[in-house]
């Protein structure tokens, strides 16, 4: 797999609250370009609030997000949002296009591709993920572990600079699970920055090359997967990791 | 029995209807089609519009929304086309001279209609799982784009049978027109079978109208059942199972 349009990500004390609910409480992550982060931690503990807010899905109350040590808060944010894919639990592709329109619409609508070349740069992506003989099927008749091909093929397209990853396998069938984290193996081998929020530990101790471990909005520790898996330094760590090993 | 012939003259007299049908094909269908088809266009365009500001995140836009389709879903047709169509005759036969009764009545029928279709517009695109327009955002689309690309063409879908419903309301609302004084070519199915009642004092030129209005309904009808069962089952394949996923990469075995 060819090398990606890769660049750093920093998250800086980022906070965010909704109401009186503060789901973040001063993060701070940083993903070296080339590199993949996993992010763990028990549910509701602001995962994937936080990959929402480092790709201002949602806006954070306070704090910095830098690309490529460049604050991008100031940013129009569709235009970071072309610059970061994301990847869903639930997919989230579109169910009244094809496969191959669905990895082809943002190159046409955004980066204005001519239709035939915006086609051909999907069925070169789907290729790559396994699935250009599918191109013309639609989503409800792909399995999940398939679906989620597309919907990471779909974010590839658009050339990121960094890749998010929200859960992605939670909603496959155990026996689907395998191909996508194979995938996203190849992508981080292929020097791709990544962000990866999961339940996997098996994906996050030996793909990874930082672990991130959150709980109620706080980074509670993070390292080298080693470190936080055969020596975590916090109870809450600790208990976590007992609970899901 | 008497009185039953006499009934049956009343409803049945083949005669009669057999006399206004020609007339009802020539002039009173494309009169009616005329006014349905129009103000159902219009109306999905106003409705299209509405139901977006009824979604949006401007308050100011939603309210403006609400108020609209509080008024005209909430007063009765015959109401709202007489003000329109009476209120606003004189205005328009000053500004362009004529007198046709069409185009206020195509209005209030739009300005009725899509009061309804803004709503139903509304429940569609508002069924749209959160996901479609996250996803959407995420890669970089704007809020219009992503409603106007993902989320409004699967909204409207959802709803194409309740739109049909909206259509055979449209063509039955549609003979309330004749309140606006119509010439002898521009009358539609009812005013056709409502005068030739009227000249012979028998009823069959209204059932003849009556199943005029059914040859249009009942097939649109069927149509929204046949909409309705495909939207539910239109899954033709089976999901298949995964088996280009490739074991390969560390992430294979954790």
């Amino acid at each position: 797999m060819s090398d990606f349009a890769a660049g750093s990500l920093t998250g800086k004390n980022l906070h965010l609250s909704f109401g009186s609910n503060h789901v973040l409480r001063g993060i701070d992550l940083h993903v070296e370009t080339g590199t993949t982060a996993s992010v763990i931690g028990p549910s509701g503990s602001g995962k994937s609030t936080l990959l929402r807010v480092m790709n201002r899905l949602i806006e954070p109350d306070q704090g910095d997000i830098l690309l490529d040590g460049r604050s991008v808060l100031k940013d129009n944010p569709d235009e970071l949002r072309q610059r970061i894919g994301m990847v869903f639990q639930q997919f989230n592709l579109f169910p009244h296009k094809t496969v191959a329109d669905n990895v082809s619409l943002a190159l046409r609508k955004l980066r204005k591709l001519p239709a035939e070349q915006a086609r051909a740069e999907a069925l070169a992506q789907l290729d790559l993920v396994g699935l250009k003989h599918k191109a013309d099927a639609r989503p409800a008749n792909l399995s999940g572990g398939q679906q989620q091909r597309v919907a990471i093929a779909r974010a590839l397209a658009m050339k990121p600079e960094v890749m998010f990853f929200d859960e992605a396998t939670s909603a496959l069938d155990p026996e689907l699970v395998k191909g996508v984290l194979a995938l996203m193996a190849d992508l981080a081998e292929g020097g791709m920055t990544m962000v990866v929020v999961t339940h996997e530990m098996g994906f996050c101790r030996n793909v990874s090359d930082t672990v991130t471990f959150m709980d109620a909005g706080v980074v509670v520790e993070s390292g080298p997967p080693e470190q936080l898996f055969t020596n975590p330094q916090t109870e809450r760590l600790q208990g976590f990791l007992s609970d899901v090993l | 029995m008497d009185a039953l012939d006499q009934l049956l003259k009343t409803f049945f007299d083949w005669e009669a209807m057999a006399a206004v049908v020609p007339n009802m094909l020539t002039v009173g269908l494309p009169n009616t089609l005329i006014l349905a088809v129009s103000s159902g266009v219009l109306g999905c365009i106003l409705g299209m519009i509405l139901a977006v500001m009824g979604t949006s995140r401007n308050t100011a836009l939603r309210l403006l929304s609400r108020i609209y389709t509080d008024i005209f879903r909430g007063v009765p047709a015959i109401v709202i086309i007489l003000l329109i169509g009476i209120g606003l005759g004189p205005l328009i036969r000053e500004l362009t001279g004529s007198t046709n009764p069409f185009p206020l009545g195509i209005l209030a029928l739009t300005l009725m209609a899509s009061a309804y279709i803004g709503e139903i517009f509304r429940s569609g695109i508002q069924s749209v799982e959160k996901g479609q327009l996250e996803a959407s955002r995420a890669l970089g689309f704007s809020y219009n784009s992503s409603m106007q690309l993902v989320v409004i063409p699967q909204g409207v879908r959802r709803v194409l049978p309740a739109l049909v419903n909206q259509f055979i309301s449209l063509i039955k609302d549609s003979s309330l027109i004749y309140l606006l004084g119509l010439l002898a070519s521009q009358r539609e199915i009812f005013r056709i079978g409502n005068d030739a009642a009227a000249n012979t004092g028998n009823l069959s030129p209204l059932i003849a109208a009556a199943v005029m209005y059914l040859l249009l309904t009942v097939p649109l009808t069927h149509l929204v059942n046949y909409i309705d069962k495909r939207l539910r089952t239109g899954r033709p394949e089976k999901p298949q199972p995964d088996d280009a996923a490739a074991l390969i990469g560390k992430g294979a075995q954790p």
